[in-house]
């Protein structure tokens, strides 16, 4: 039997055979955490299937799954896989127009939607999108009154009725699937132009699940949190493949205000977060200590002093003098203990950040309270890794070595290529896109531009197309300056700005939250994000950030012409809504350039001060224009001429 | 999940402008029989007449909702219909039984329940708590089994916190479910408030002006929330708004309060073009 457990719902009847009743999905509703064992979930992915085969899905056709993480859409998934077809899930917080791209592209017939808020916007893209046909929905609220889209409920009722009018159905059309079909397709995050579709096998995503699964030791046992979103390949990795690989439980949130709560109570063995996600828990911790007593910020201050010491050491299994051994100890007791327990990291094996750089303080900081977080590096187009960290092995600057049957090479330009069986199938009706990506021998082209260092574990740089050169023919790395800049808990976003030119300069986003319980504190009165960030105070307070940042670069070899000569503090926050971040929130470096064109002409062209007006999109879809006059200001730098000399 | 209302909704519950003005709108929904009425209600207080023969109807599930200036009697009207005064005068009809000096206590019983101007929660109570005491009247386990917290109580706390994890998985709180309602921005203490109503699962929701003092998000979400009551669970929704658009969207018929006569009545688009109710509004000498 072993060989054949080689497609997503040869897994999971697997699973149901070997641990029936081992819990495979939760989910908190009303309250109390709901469960369902491998045995249920089976029993409802054949219902999902058979409904699906009665409603006309069948083999190769593309079902799109829109919603926050609900344990049906996930069986929906595997329901399609068990069909032959593939499941496209899409990013639930876009609008309708962005749905419409991809219901294209993709030729959508069938939809599977969380609520009202989704089919409201299905049925707004449906006139541009001819071949939409089925429309179905998990929560009925709201959606009494609507013709032409079904209920979950009638559609696996339909399922169950087909099923025992075709009692064979559903195992023959499982033993149909192949490694080799495609499983799933998930969009790019579309940094440069329009999405991509990634067609990925069985084969690849299981090869991804079984490598990483048996990198960290992978049990039954370990409990995930699944609450990214659906559509991005980490947790298509996280929740699903590595799910039905290894048998383990996935726990749906009751809502995305409720996460922090619900991770809280199910206490994961094992997570996956971006880096803005450990620095909001870290920010509310650290705003949280401000207000504690004088002697419980003693405490902190004392035993997080102690942490960054020695607690990195220690977890690594370094050699650790014993008083400090000691003193580590009692603050695992006082504060690192309680502190885990706070954030719901008590019972954390393994962590993974990846998406986007971590800050060197902020890894250090989990890492020496004791929970072993890693970094790891891949894309949608290589099942979500090709570099993993190994336990003992962990550095804040690199993202780790590769992972078991990848094999890691660098261009001569200094692009990272891999190779593996993770690779995608290919880019959906984008032969063109393909053949650029995947080379004759085979090799993916990251895009990325990096290094191995001496102790075999990948360092990346920038983008390959975005590093670029100044106009004296200094590297200029872009994002490696950004990243430098959002480590500060102040900064948001920044968008440096220097190829070609004679210099570097910068736009910046304060975080509103960090910045706000700043001003706070230092009473300074703010009506919003325009009127926070005009502050002179607060462009003082960026004014110094930026200054640290010239200091490390002036000490990088070759970096010390990047340092960033002037800056401004933008007038909104970057948003996705505005084309200005993609869905993943990675600037989006051309239209912003195209976008604020004035903005750089002022900072190039010398001038204090420059009157901007943007259009803006609100959440609720309206737009209004945000007028103001931004201030530019200099930046100290470094003498580059002492290190031009020398 | 998002908790604002999709934005188009608002958008599309609008009649057309220029229908509107031509041909006033039947209202959508099936408005069912009468479920209350009142009739020539006088309210006086010492020299003050503050409901002045007052007559209009509810019927089951619609959304009225009364309106006027500051002073019509507006909320003196809720409160004759839940009790809490007794009018000198007049007949109020409820479920086709006369009520004769009904108190407080007895409509709640009747499937009454009601929200308050000034909100009037448990400050220091979790937001739970506080939509728990909205089931007081479902709970019939005598003090000293609730004290130990046995046999029927028990049960009865079991299926009551049920129906109220119902609705605040309805009305999307459930990231505050054991916040203090103290500590909470004003419009989710207005939402809180509106779950303790639903908690006592009425017939008769009076809400006295459930939006005031929001922002239009807040608006939106609560626009939603009331319509969704309305659609969800059938209840019949009375309510007291100044917010025109609001009222104009959401209600399937408008009654006009000034100085406690009432000075109009009927579907939205009626009540926008009437003469008297534009006087009133504008301030035309009486």
């Amino acid at each position: 039997m072993a060989e054949r457990i080689d497609t997503f719902p040869r897994l999971m009847l697997h699973h149901a055979h070997v641990r029936p009743d081992h819990p495979a999905t939760r989910e908190k509703d009303l309250g109390i955490w709901q469960t369902w064992s491998w045995r249920d979930v089976a029993g409802e992915v054949r219902a999902i299937a058979c409904g699906l085969a009665a409603e006309g899905f069948g083999r190769g056709m593309h079902l799109a799954i829109v919603g926050d993480n609900r344990p049906r859409l996930y069986w929906a998934m595997i329901a399609a896989q068990a069909l032959g077809g593939v499941p496209v899930p899409m990013y639930q917080d876009a609008p309708a127009a962005e749905f419409v791209f991809v219901l294209n592209d993709a030729e959508i017939d069938y939809a599977l939607v969380e609520d009202q808020e989704q089919v409201d916007k299905l049925l707004e893209a449906q006139p541009q999108v001819p071949t939409l046909r089925h429309v179905y929905y998990d929560d009925p609220r709201g959606l009494r009154n609507y013709d032409g889209v079904t209920s979950f409920d009638q559609l696996v009722e339909r399922g169950r009725a087909y099923d025992r009018a075709h009692p064979g159905f559903f195992d023959e059309q499982v033993a149909l699937g192949r490694a080799e079909d495609v499983s799933g397709m998930l969009y790019t995050s579309g940094t440069t132009g329009k999405p991509k579709g990634v067609r990925q096998t069985h084969a690849a995503f299981i090869a991804a699940a079984k490598g990483s699964a048996e990198f960290d030791r992978l049990k039954p046992s370990d409990s995930v949190l699944s609450y990214l979103p659906m559509a991005w390949v980490g947790d298509h990795l996280f929740s699903f493949a590595q799910w039905l690989y290894v048998g383990f439980t996935i726990n749906c949130p009751e809502s995305g205000d409720t996460v922090m709560t619900d991770l809280r109570e199910i206490g994961p063995t094992y997570y996956f977060a971006p880096p803005r996600v450990f620095e909001n828990l870290l920010t509310q911790v650290m705003i949280r200590m401000e207000d504690a007593g004088a002697i419980k910020r003693w405490l902190f201050g004392h035993f997080t002093d102690v942490a960054r010491r020695c607690g990195t050491r220690i977890l690594d299994g370094g050699k650790v003098p014993a008083g400090d051994r000691l003193q580590y100890a009692l603050g695992n007791l006082l504060v690192y203990g309680p502190l885990r327990n706070v954030l719901g990291m008590s019972r954390i094996r393994v962590a993974y950040t990846a998406g986007a750089a971590i800050g060197p303080d902020l890894f250090r900081f989990y890492r020496s309270i004791g929970i072993n977080l890693k970094q790891l590096y891949g894309s949608t187009e290589t099942c979500a890794y090709v570099c993993l960290q190994p336990d003992r092995g962990v550095q804040f600057d690199t993202v780790g070595e590769a992972a078991p049957g990848v094999e890691l090479a660098i261009a001569d330009d200094g692009e990272v290529l891999v190779r593996g069986p993770m690779l995608l199938k290919e880019y959906y009706k984008r032969p063109d896109a393909t053949a650029e990506s995947i080379d004759a021998q085979g090799y993916f082209h990251t895009g990325d531009a990096g290094f191995v260092d001496p102790g075999g574990q990948l360092k990346i740089i920038d983008r390959a197309k975005d590093v670029g050169k100044l106009a004296n023919g200094a590297m200029f790395a872009p994002n490696y300056i950004e990243n430098k800049l959002k480590f500060f808990p102040h900064i948001k976003e920044a968008v440096a700005f220097g190829a070609g030119r004679d210099r570097v300069c910068a736009f910046i986003n304060i975080d509103v939250g960090s910045v706000g319980n700043w001003a706070e504190r230092r009473g300074i009165a703010y009506s919003g994000y325009t009127d926070l960030a005009a502050k002179p105070e607060v462009y003082e307070l960026i004014r110094r950030c930026v200054e640290q940042v010239n200091e490390a670069l002036a000490a990088e070899p070759g970096l010390a012409p990047s340092q960033v000569r002037r800056f401004l503090i933008l007038h909104k926050e970057l948003d996705p809504d505005d084309d200005e971040l993609t869905r993943t929130r990675k600037v989006r470096r051309g239209f912003i350039a195209e976008k604020y064109a004035v903005l750089i002409d002022a900072l190039y062209a010398g001038r204090a001060v420059q009157h901007i007006e943007t259009l803006v999109k609100f959440e609720d879809g309206r737009s209004g224009l945000v007028a103001a006059d931004l201030r530019i200001e200099d930046a100290k730098a470094q003498d580059v001429a002492m290190e031009a000399a020398a | 999940m998002t908790v604002s209302a999709p934005p188009d909704s608002l958008a599309t519950m609008q009649p057309p402008p220029a229908a509107a003005h031509d041909q006033p709108k039947a209202p959508e929904r099936d408005a069912g029989n009468v479920l209350l009425s009142l009739e020539h209600i006088f309210l006086a207080f010492g020299g003050v007449q503050a409901l002045n023969d007052v007559t209009f109807d509810v019927r089951e599930h619609e959304v009225r909702a009364i309106i006027g200036p500051n002073g019509a009697g507006k909320s003196s009207m809720l409160n004759v219909i839940n009790g809490v005064y007794r009018p000198q005068r007049g007949t109020i009809t409820y479920r086709g039984r006369q009520w004769h000096g009904v108190d407080p206590h007895t409509a709640a019983a009747s499937g009454i329940a009601r929200t308050f101007q000034n909100i009037a929660l448990f400050k220091g109570m979790s937001v739970l708590d506080n939509i728990m005491t909205g089931r007081n009247l479902k709970m019939k386990a005598s003090f000293v089994e609730q004290a130990i917290w046995f046999g029927r109580a028990r049960r009865e706390e079991l299926a009551n916190r049920l129906k109220v994890e119902e609705i605040i998985d309805f009305l999307e709180i459930q990231h505050i479910r054991r916040t203090p309602v103290g500590r909470l921005p004003y419009g989710l203490q207005k939402r809180v408030e509106l779950a303790r109503a639903l908690a006592a699962e009425p017939t008769l929701l009076l809400l006295d002006e459930p939006m005031a003092g929001m922002n239009v998000e807040e608006k939106q979400d609560m626009c939603r929330f009331i319509l969704d009551v309305n659609e969800q669970y059938g209840t019949t929704i009375v309510l007291i708004e100044h917010d025109m658009s609001v009222v104009m969207d959401i209600s399937d018929r408008v009654v006009v309060l000034d100085y406690g006569r009432k000075i109009g009545d009927g579907v939205p688009a009626a009540i926008r073009e009437n003469k008297a109710v534009i006087d009133a509004y504008l301030g035309v000498a009486h």
